[in-house]
């Protein structure tokens, strides 16, 4: 490995380059260190421990309860050997820094290793942060976001990502209501209603789109993940106590304004029948938060940006394809964590050390914990993909769209005018959608809609939703916004 | 919109428009009101190509003096005229442009170009450079020269092709989106040889004429047809920032554009282009390189493009860049469009080669190609576009 410069300089060095601080980021970067490579790891948080571990600024008063998060004393003890890599200089942490171009090696750019470009994730540059850091090896650890679909009125002040809402509380220590109704598929929908009536908020229900019986389906997978059953039991408990109402097999399926006009006030509730379709349901529900989580999308801009091969997974999200050692289909860029396959953190911690370990090219010196980690990866995955089939995005959702119902919020496109160009202007595909509609080409850039966008165009030509029409809505450059004097600069 | 795929079902039709792009959709909205049967065959979606890549210009401004400018004028008449009706289609917008020089020399260039394009019928008025801010207040300060074209204007080229196709079928046209053309049959007779059917990945389409709008990929359809046709890629990148309050109220150019549009440079050509959207994003362009059909994002390119237009408007480096799009121009080597029919395979005509205004000039395009195929006189002279020019040309 070559000789680095120490501290942080203009265009410094590294044996390996991580982005994303959350679990898997983490495993990774401690994993490369200890192995003896010189590392950095670059994260847009302020602090590191990604959404997982989100948490208050620690130097501020009473930030030190933990009990919202899991697994704490492991994000301590990953913190506290980058600490300690860092004092020996083995490891370089750049935070509140998102990287908006990767430039690979290769003939191609003439570059004998990976350039990231990097810009701070707001506010000023700082003078002492680099405009870019090379690597030999890249491992990318970008995380998720929260799946959305729309529903009528989700765009009313009160309608909340579940993700969103857990990030307040864990980040801010903030309620975002006080009588909540928490929706959608998934485990996640369990702690977002536990903690959101730990600190103080009625919940009035949990609405869990599928029913529990698919479970049962899976068995295996259950069998031989019992600490996720013993956390599921565990929230259920919470639940429970809380008596909060679990209502499976059960939708929101239009959300109403209260007597102001803008503001959420009621839920109206849909049964999912057994052919996929919505049933109103004459229950409503008054409210006003409503959390709203179908799953998470892989956060895919670098990935794509990198040229890495990608495919759509059990849950239909589109994810990164690599290896059994982590390895993406571009030499020297490992992926670990949700990119490859929605799965939670525990997976996402295997992954990392793995992508780490591989990384730092030290598979032949660690190969009983390269198998356990294996073994645990498989275990997990396996996990993974039971809890994927047992909950489903209802195939039917768009039945409960209204033709004025907004579909992309950045651009305020109605469902009325994505069906227009689906069935008259010739959107056959996601691409032609958003360019005739504005679907995703918004300031999120469709992270909110993208999901929705790419399924809409699959069910206007009723056929399945393929890689294709995700694809299109992972975008490429820059992968974060960036001011365009950034450009010019090195 | 997908009509039931063509079979061996003897399926046939007077004219197969091959590209379904701005410049095929029109081409199938004009024959449609000749009377002819056309059927559109593209091998993506609407608009898959070029023409969801641009800015959807409609401009005379960057026009030097011949035949494209002939071209140009006819077809924003058209735009205005014959074409008015459906104007809220498309999201017409008549924003007039505004090209600036920076040093002496090239104001005077500039203002002989103006000078020389008024001859010609086009609406070209000098500007003060002390008073461009009136017409731009965030523009630099310290111009040699200004230009305000009012005729310049802007449509949402998505929208375009998707409504011409949506026009020309309500008239009768068929298009199939997802179809591949293989190949050609051709019949050879007292006449010549003469196309008689178009084959595609979903079988044979018999046909009277074939016409060519398969914009850069026109080269690799003229070779299945066995004749050459030098039309090649040249990628452009277009940035898009953040969508901000009103801030740029014309297509903003620096007059190095209209030599970059005509430069021969095969490496990377770039020229500001700077302009406001309905959305409030801020496009801008532009650049020009021969790298074939490469899409990936190449950094001294994007650079360059957004050097140039903190160049024009300083303010532009504190905007935060959201996205950015590559695209590919169909070049000819002596920047005219290729547009008429091929001598030498009676029934192939091509409508390609407009680089970056084929959105401009599609309807013009269009319409004298749907009057040369009824056998009527053209209302401006296809001669200088005609194919036959790069007929000497060894076929591939």
């Amino acid at each position: 490995m070559s000789v680095h410069p120490s501290g942080i300089t203009k265009q410094p060095s590294y044996d390996v380059a991580v982005v994303g601080g959350g679990p898997a980021g983490l495993a990774a970067t401690v994993a490369t260190a200890r192995l003896g490579r010189r590392v950095v790891l670059i994260d847009a948080g302020a602090q590191l421990g990604g959404q997982y571990w989100r948490h208050p600024d620690l130097s501020s008063a009473g930030a030190h309860d933990h009990a919202g998060h899991r697994d704490w004393e492991v994000f301590e003890a990953l913190t506290e050997r980058i600490r300690r890599h860092r004092q020996t200089g083995a490891a370089v942490h750049l935070a509140a820094t998102q990287v908006w171009f990767i430039e690979p090696p290769g003939p191609d750019t003439g570059a004998p290793a990976w350039t990231l470009h990097l810009a701070p994730t707001c506010g000023v540059q700082d003078d002492r942060m680099p405009r870019t850091v090379r690597a030999d090896r890249l491992i990318l650890a970008p995380g998720c976001y929260d799946r959305q679909l729309p529903i009528p009125g989700w765009d009313l002040p009160g309608v909340m990502a579940a993700g969103g809402v857990q990030a307040l509380l864990k980040g801010q220590r903030t309620l975002a209501g006080k009588r909540a109704v928490v929706a959608g598929t998934g485990p996640f929908l369990l702690p977002v209603a536990a903690q959101l009536a730990r600190n103080g908020a009625k919940v009035v229900a949990v609405c869990e789109a599928n029913r529990i019986g698919r479970w049962a389906k899976q068995p295996l997978a259950l069998a031989r993940t019992p600490a996720k059953l013993a956390e599921a039991a565990s929230y259920g408990w919470s639940l429970a106590r809380a008596r909060i109402p679990y209502l499976t097999g059960t939708v929101v399926m239009r959300i109403e304004a209260d007597s102001s006009g803008n503001q959420v006030g009621t839920v109206k509730l849909g049964r999912l029948r057994s052919d996929g379709g919505v049933q109103p349901r004459p229950k409503r529900l008054e409210v006003d938060l409503v959390a709203l989580g179908w799953g998470f999308t892989p956060a895919l801009e670098l990935v794509s940006a990198s040229g890495a091969e990608t495919r759509v997974d059990v849950d239909r999200s589109l994810v990164a394809v690599v290896d059994d050692r982590q390895q993406s289909t571009v030499a020297g860029l490992y992926i670990a964590g949700e990119a490859t396959g929605v799965g939670g953190a525990q997976l996402a911690l295997a992954e990392g050390e793995l992508a780490g370990i591989a990384a730092a090219d030290a598979t032949h010196l660690e190969r009983s914990r390269v198998r356990a980690l294996g073994r645990e990866i498989r275990r997990l995955r396996a996990f993974a993909v039971a809890m994927h089939r047992s909950h489903p995005v209802p195939p039917r959702w768009s039945e409960w769209l209204t033709p004025e119902t907004i579909v992309c919020r950045c651009e305020e496109v109605t469902y009325a005018r994505v069906s227009e160009a689906s069935t008259r202007l010739g959107a056959t595909d996601a691409r032609t959608l958003k360019l005739l509609t504005r679907c995703g080409m918004g300031w999120c850039q469709g992270h909110v809609c993208g999901f929705a966008t790419a399924a809409l165009a699959a069910a206007g030509q009723t056929r399945p939703l393929n890689a294709e029409d995700l694809r299109p809505l992972a975008k490429q450059f820059p992968c974060a916004p960036v001011p365009l004097g950034s450009l010019l600069e090195d | 919109m997908i009509a039931p795929r063509p079979g061996s079902a003897g399926r046939s039709a007077d004219v197969v428009v091959i590209g379904a792009g701005a410049v095929g959709a029109a081409c199938a909205y004009f024959l449609t009101r000749k009377g002819f049967a056309v059927h559109v065959v593209e091998r993506g979606a609407v608009a898959a190509g070029s023409s969801s890549a641009g800015e959807g210009n409609l401009l005379v401004s960057d026009k030097v003096s011949g035949p494209e400018l002939e071209l140009a004028l006819y077809s924003r008449a058209l735009w205005d005229q014959e074409l008015a009706q459906h104007r809220e289609l498309w999201e017409f917008e008549s924003k007039g442009g505004l090209v600036v020089a920076t040093s002496a020399q090239g104001g005077q260039a500039l203002l002989a170009l103006a000078a020389e394009q008024r001859q010609r019928g086009v609406d070209a008025r000098d500007v003060d450079p002390d008073a461009v801010t009136d017409y731009e207040p965030h523009i630099r300060r310290g111009l040699a020269a200004a230009v305000h074209y009012p005729q310049d204007a802007q449509v949402q080229p998505m929208l375009l092709t998707a409504h011409l196709l949506g026009l020309a079928r309500a008239a009768g046209a068929v298009v199939w989106t997802g179809v591949s053309v293989t190949g050609f049959e051709v019949q050879v007779g007292s006449d010549g040889r003469r196309i008689a059917a178009v084959r595609t990945s979903q079988g044979p389409v018999a046909c009277e004429h074939v016409i060519n709008a398969a914009g850069p990929w026109a080269g690799e359809i003229a070779t299945l047809a066995g004749v050459d046709l030098p039309i090649r890629p040249r990628r452009g990148f277009v940035l898009v920032t953040e969508p901000l309050p009103p801030t740029v109220n014309h297509k903003v150019y620096a007059g190095e554009y209209v030599a970059s549009t005509q430069s021969e440079n095969l490496g990377l050509e770039v020229s500001a282009v700077v302009e406001g959207t309905k959305a409030g994003t801020i496009l801008i362009g532009s650049s020009r390189e021969h790298v074939g059909f490469e899409r990936r994002f190449s950094l001294p390119a994007l650079r360059a493009i957004a050097r140039a237009a903190i160049d024009l408007f300083p303010r532009l480096a504190e905007v935060s860049l959201l996205r950015s799009y590559a695209g590919f121009r169909p070049y000819s080597p002596d920047h005219l469009p290729v547009v008429g029919a091929d001598a030498r395979l009676r029934g192939l005509w091509h409508a390609t080669g407009h680089e970056g205004a084929g959105i401009g000039l599609s309807v013009g395009t269009a319409k004298l190609i749907s009057q040369a195929m009824a056998g009527e006189s053209t209302d401006i002279d296809l001669a200088p576009f005609s194919p036959a020019r790069f007929e000497a040309v060894a076929p591939a």
